[in-house]
């Protein structure tokens, strides 16, 4: 067997800083939600439904300069369509910001296969889909349990906890780095990595890519070290995956790496989080669960609608007039997933939480084929941190609503969520 | 009644065999199948309409028979 010599150098020397297009950074507050909507800013960030359900009442098809361009559909048909429609719109780039890639890095993107356009993004994906099916994640149900138990367990003696910093946000991490294999004490290290990928949008264009560097840093220790010693988890599946009869390039290996911590681990923590901020303001809800533990499989698809935590972006590959606005070539459009769960054609009284819904084909995992490859993971943490929090706190309420603090960008959920327990 | 899975649309959410595992079941890649011949048992129609109901790509057939 040759040694395997992919990762001895850094796949990144003598890349050349990747071209793609820069534009100036806006900035402030909003002034009309139709012509100039920013998810950045802190209206949003706070409260994105009403704007939502306006824009979709008088202008389904909203438009932003910011960002060098984009628009923003809040119509599920609207969505839905763009989702499905590859050969208009690509995922080179799947998070709004200043900076376009350059068309060249399509179909393959930095982070496969969430950034790849087909063909190649079919083969991508179906490398990752047997490790995420329901059967192979409920093999990590019970560590999972054990360790939404021990969280818990370190709340003793305390009558005030923050549930998203504390709790939520712990479970994805770990889940995360025992199928990886890293070091489970590494957890706070990926949530600096998450923030910066998802939260540091508008930070200068070094800082990003100083940013990026820190992480691949990081992963490239990972994967050296995996190559010196192979063990039974996912770094060592893409080492020796292979993809038309090859080895994956360093940059493929890496980048899935990266998608998966990083997608992977906010979304996840904000549902958490997001599904006990309910919890806690509707005690009637919350009451209900408790006493009747089989209703939580439903509940949690109703509170994945409601505050579906995942936007995702897209670029327009040429010029055109699309139901009813011009789109021009590399224009962002936001694909909000969180407005489409709310459109009233699609669901009856879409901005009630019904825990009970029986029929609710919502889209928080996406539509088409991005389908979230990490929904059955992503499903059963939060029916495992939901089933353990209820059981061992089922009376907590908010300790004050206005420290509550909520993530501004493409995936939203509670940042601080103090909760009253004791 | 019988239940199909149209393979061009499932993107493997897994709503239906979360939902009602005595009609359908998974593959090696999650995507859905249908349990045996897909016909549905006596009584089972209600957990055939509930899966169809939520399947977000809009992939199951229900085939009523005459
Ligand atoms: C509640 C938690 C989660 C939500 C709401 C969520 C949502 C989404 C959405 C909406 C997409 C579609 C992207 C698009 O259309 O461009 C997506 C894709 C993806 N997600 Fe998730 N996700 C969650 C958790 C996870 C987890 C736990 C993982 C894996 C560890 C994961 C891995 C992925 C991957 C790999 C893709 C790309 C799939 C592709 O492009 O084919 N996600 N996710
Ligand atoms: C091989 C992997 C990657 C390389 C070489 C890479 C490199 C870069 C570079 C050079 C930029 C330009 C910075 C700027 O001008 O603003 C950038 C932007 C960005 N990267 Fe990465 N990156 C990689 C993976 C990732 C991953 C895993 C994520 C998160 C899912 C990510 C998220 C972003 C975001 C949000 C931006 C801002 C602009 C955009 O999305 O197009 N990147 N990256
Ligand atoms: S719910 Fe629909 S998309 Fe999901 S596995 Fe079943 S048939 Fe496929």
């Amino acid at each position: 067997m040759t040694v395997d010599d992919r990762f001895v150098r850094d796949f990144r020397e003598g890349q050349e800083e990747p071209l793609g297009t820069r534009n100036e950074i806006i900035t402030g507050p909003v002034s009309e939600w139709a012509t100039d909507f920013s998810h950045l800013e802190p209206e949003w960030a706070a409260d994105p439904y009403p704007i939502q359900d306006d824009l979709r009442g008088r202008c389904p098809i909203a438009h932003t300069e910011r960002f060098g361009g984009g628009w923003l559909p809040t119509r599920y048909e609207d969505v839905a369509a763009i989702a499905y429609d590859t050969e208009h719109f690509s995922s080179r780039a799947i998070i709004m910001s200043n900076y376009r890639p350059p068309r060249d890095i399509a179909p393959v993107g930095a982070v496969p296969p969430i950034s790849s356009d087909p063909p190649f993004h079919h083969d991508a994906r179906k490398l990752l889909l047997p490790a995420f099916t329901k059967k192979e994640v409920a093999k990590r149900e019970e560590a999972a349990r054990a360790f939404c138990h021990s969280l818990i367990d370190g709340f003793e003696g305390a009558e005030i906890v923050d549930a998203a910093r504390d709790y939520a946000q712990h479970i994805p991490m770990r889940v995360i780095a025992d199928m990886l294999g890293f070091p489970p004490e590494d957890g706070p290290r990926f949530r600096e990595f998450v923030e910066h990928a998802l939260e540091g949008v508008n930070l200068p264009p070094e800082q990003r890519v100083a940013n990026m560097g820190e992480l691949f840093d990081y992963l490239l220790e990972q994967i050296r070290d995996h190559v010196a010693a192979p063990r039974d988890d996912l770094t060592t599946y893409l080492i020796d995956a292979e993809l038309y009869g090859r080895k994956l390039d360093p940059s493929h290996v890496a980048g899935t790496m990266a998608l998966l911590l990083i997608a992977g681990i906010d979304t996840t923590w904000s549902a958490i989080g997001a599904s006990l901020w309910h919890l806690a303001k509707t005690p009637a809800d919350r009451d209900r669960l408790v006493a009747e533990p089989e209703l939580l499989p439903t509940a949690m698809e109703e509170l994945l609608r409601a505050y579906a935590p995942v936007t995702m972006a897209r670029l327009v590959k040429e010029d055109m007039h699309w139901r009813g606005v011009d789109m021009k070539a590399d224009d962002w459009v936001l694909l909000s997933f969180p407005a489409a769960n709310r459109d009233p054609a699609q669901f009856d009284r879409p901005g009630e939480v019904v825990i009970d819904r029986e029929i609710n084909r919502h889209a928080a995992f996406g539509l088409g084929i991005h389908r979230c490859v990490g929904s059955h993971l992503a499903r059963m943490e939060l029916r495992v941190a939901l089933e353990v929090w209820l059981e061992r706190v089922p009376v907590f309420g908010l300790a004050d609503p206005s420290t509550v603090a909520w993530a501004p960008g493409q995936v939203r959920g509670p940042r601080t969520l103090p909760l009253r327990i004791g | 009644m019988k239940v199909q899975i149209d393979p061009e649309r499932c993107q493997g959410h897994g709503r239906c065999y979360d939902l009602s595992p005595d009609l359908f079941t998974e593959d090696d890649e999650g995507y859905g199948r249908v349990a045996g011949d897909g016909l549905v048992p006596e009584g089972g129609e209600r957990a055939a309409r509930v899966a169809a109901s939520n399947c977000p790509e809009k992939a199951i057939v229900l085939v009523e028979e005459a």
